[in-house]
């Protein structure tokens, strides 16, 4: 049985398509391709945020293109790239504070809190709440609150305080994880081992092998239970 | 109502997704056993897409002719170029730079960031936007060998028995030496490993791993090194230049015979651009979109091999191009998904590989090629697939044993992309099972380098995907990461110091003509498929 095509509209113009494609998918169909607004295709990278609106319905809705699924009539727009101001700064002469956040994006304090960030966010993330934080400076509770940003922009595109959210967000990530995050002290120990020489011995042992005597001890080596 | 694709199972799959749930409580205690090494190579030989000959030809021409790779690769090596060298004016320079990144995931953006910490100005040419790559999407870890019971001697030893004892020992050597380091590197960068309250990195096995060495930031780890290195390079704008939408499409050599950068094309308007470098790295990732054997695939939009097409018609040799990775668990349902990564990170944890009837049939942490053939034989020979409203087949990844095994809230914790991605579609993982088959994702093989990423090829280095040599025949999981993070920062540094002493002569594209007249002897010149690739074309064919 022949499936029965349903109509999209692609910036406005309209093109009937099979029910079931991903929006992504759906314009490939009508005859698009993609240069921007297309990336990693599974939901990870932000490049494919789009916007659209169903039909008798006056929500704004947003969707990764590659990760939603056509419905009939929608009409929809890519917003493959949003101008966002971004801070420099070299994350080795820092600080993990409020005040760091707050003289390199002296706009945070302009947020209302309105949730416009929330209601957009594809990822589902409270970006309300995380800017809350930012301004409470949370900064690990940014980090944690914030992990799954894809750094898509919705949220920058929709905010009439006209916040660079993302570009915050990984600020107090990167904050979080070189001053606040516990350093591994294991790691720091290794490095120092190895920058030492103590492994170097077994390793060239090993090289020294024939391909024999390397499978047997492969296929005899002890494995590290559950 | 009709099934629409996002209101979860159809009952028909929810019939043998019941037989799951009534074998879960005795599985839990159950461990199927590992294969013997017999077993692993009989099913190798009987099941890997690597052995279907018929999937593979000769290369005819170039530094690896007689080799066999698959036809949609050698049809690419074999190709006809771009640019016409004759049209191209080389004396009109668009940028002129030290060093010359192609490609902008997480070995070109490693690279840059060591070139210029030897004080080289860096341009990073990059296909679509800077991080757009399978770095960014690689969910389940990295491996380094720091903890007690663990050494790098060990961590040597899985690595060269998951590459089937083929792998270039000195390669390997440098991959597991500099773990540590890089780990430690990316931690002081900001990244946000997952760690005890002690600071402990959590780790856990892969497949092949002897030991607990798999370090992750959730289940988003490529996407946070990556973002935090792309956030680095975004640090130093008055050293590093990054050209998005500009990926090469040939590179440049000069009249001693040395790469000297290469010819862009922008994407958006159509320009060339002439870029002169003192040393080019080639950091351009895998071919996953030229769809091998018609696989789906778990990689990027613009994985179509171009550094390989690049390369070899300077002159380059490339190693173990007849072999690729079928990850065990590309998502065989819903149809939106289809082929993409669940990670390996899900069995880590302990989520157990059964099928139709809910039972085991190998062990969970088998290497990829040897967990991907057990797959592809219980549901091609033995015929105990469930199969999928679109005619998909695959078998169940049993999620829900994670949290009854490490405590309710551990999936959501641990693996929230994968639980949002499936959410998205009505499946709750968390309580259903995945529906998996093996899909395209990685490149063994690739461009053979050294391990300071250098190709024999004066002024021409190679990391990441793109080379070929570090993981033989078979990469364990995790070691990707880490050899984008190592063998980048090694080809960085080894670049920069090179564009200190380098001294190019006038630019050239004698090796194309010299290329084209090659196609022409072999009578190839008629048919050759325009190459390099750039972009895959989905576009369904319209009047």
């Amino acid at each position: 049985m022949a499936e029965e095509l349903v109509p999209v509209y692609i910036m406005g113009k309209r093109y009937d398509v099979p029910p079931g494609l991903t929006i992504m998918k759906a314009m490939e169909y009508a005859g698009y391709r993609l240069v921007r607004g297309v990336g990693c295709r599974a939901g990870f990278c932000g490049a494919c945020a789009t916007v659209y609106r169903l039909a008798g319905d006056y929500r704004l809705r947003v969707g990764l293109a590659c990760q939603t699924v056509v419905e009939p009539g929608m009409y929809l727009a890519q917003i493959p790239f949003y101008p966002a101001p971004r801070a420099q700064y070299d994350i080795t002469k820092l600080q993990p504070t409020f005040a760091t956040l707050v003289s390199l994006y002296p706009e945070l304090l302009r947020c209302l809190g309105c949730g416009t960030c929330t209601k957009v966010c594809p990822q589902e993330l409270d970006v309300k709440d995380i800017m809350a934080r930012a301004m409470r400076g949370d900064i690990a509770g940014v980090a944690d609150k914030s992990f799954d940003c894809i750094m898509c922009g919705m949220c920058v595109s929709r905010c009439p305080a006209e916040e660079a959210q993302y570009n915050i967000f990984i600020l107090a990530r990167r904050l979080y994880g070189r001053y606040i995050a516990p350093r591994a002290q294991h790691l720091a120990k290794r490095v120092q081992e190895i920058e030492a020489g103590l492994y170097d011995q077994d390793i060239q042992r090993l090289k020294s092998l024939s391909n024999t005597e390397l499978r047997q001890l492969y296929n005899s080596r002890d494995i590290e239970p559950e | 109502m009709e099934w629409d694709g996002k209101m979860g199972y159809p009952p028909e799959m929810r019939e043998s997704i019941k037989k799951v749930e009534a074998t879960r409580p005795a599985r839990l205690h159950e461990t199927f056993p590992m294969m013997s090494p017999q077993e692993k190579e009989d099913i190798l030989r009987r099941f890997h897409p690597d052995y279907i000959a018929s999937a593979f030809r000769e290369i005819r021409i170039g530094p690896n002719k007689g080799d066999r790779t698959p036809h949609e690769l050698a049809d690419l090596l074999e190709g006809r170029p771009l640019i016409d060298p004759d049209a191209l004016d080389l004396e009109q320079i668009d940028y002129d730079t030290d060093v010359l990144v192609i490609g902008g995931g997480g070995a070109g953006s490693a690279a840059a960031l060591l070139a210029r910490e030897q004080g080289a100005k860096v341009i990073i040419a990059t296909k679509l936007r800077h991080g757009d790559a399978n770095t960014m999407m690689a969910q389940g870890g990295i491996q380094a060998a720091d903890k007690e019971n663990d050494s790098p001697a060990i961590h040597y030893l899985d690595v060269m028995g998951g590459g089937h004892f083929v792998n270039d020992p000195d390669l390997v050597e440098a991959l597991v030496r500099d773990a540590p380091m890089v780990i430690q590197w990316l931690e002081s960068l900001g990244c946000m490993f997952d760690k005890e309250p002690d600071g402990t990195m959590i780790t856990i096995h892969g497949g092949g791993t002897s030991r607990k060495r798999m370090h992750s930031a959730r289940d988003y780890s490529g996407a946070e090194i990556m973002r935090t290195l792309r956030d680095e390079v975004r640090s130093h704008p008055e050293d590093i230049t990054v050209l998005e939408f500009s990926p090469a499409i040939e590179l440049l050599m000069d009249e001693k015979g040395q790469v000297a950068g290469a010819v862009l094309q922008n994407l958006e308007t159509g320009e060339h651009l002439v870029v002169r470098a003192k040393a080019t790295i080639i950091a351009t990732g895998g071919s996953g979109r030229l769809h091998y054997q018609g696989y789906p695939t778990t990689n990027h939009y613009g994985a179509t091999g171009d550094g390989l097409v690049l390369a070899y018609r300077v002159g380059a040799r490339l190693a173990f191009i007849d072999t690729m990775q079928y990850h065990p668990t590309g998502a065989a349902f819903p149809e939106q998904i289809l082929g993409l990564l669940v990670t390996e990170k899900v069995r880590g944890l302990g989520a157990q590989v059964v099928n139709a009837d809910g039972e085991q049939f190998v062990f969970p942490r088998e290497t990829r090629d040897v967990e991907a053939s057990a797959i592809i034989r219980e549901c091609v020979e033995r015929g105990k697939g469930v199969r999928t409203p679109t005619g998909m087949v695959g078998v169940w990844l049993d999620s829900p044993m994670i949290d009854m095994i490490h405590g309710p809230g551990t999936i959501a914790r641990a693996l929230p992309a994968m639980v949002r991605q499936f959410a998205r579609f009505g499946i709750d993982i968390t309580k259903e099972p995945m529906l998996v088959y093996p899909t395209l994702h990685y490149q063994n093989g690739g461009v053979a380098i050294k391990p300071d990423g250098s190709t024999g090829i004066p002024g021409l280095f190679v990391a990441g995907e793109a080379s070929g040599g570090v993981h033989g025949r078979n990469r364990l999981m995790g070691n990707s990461l880490l050899d984008v993070v190592v063998f980048g920062r090694r080809a960085g540094r080894a670049a920069g110091q090179r564009a200190k002493e380098a001294r190019l002569g006038r630019l050239t594209l004698e090796h194309v003509r010299a290329w084209n007249q090659q196609l022409a002897q072999a009578g190839l010149l008629e048919t050759a498929k325009p190459s390099p690739q750039v972009l895959p074309d989905y576009t369904r064919k319209i009047r």
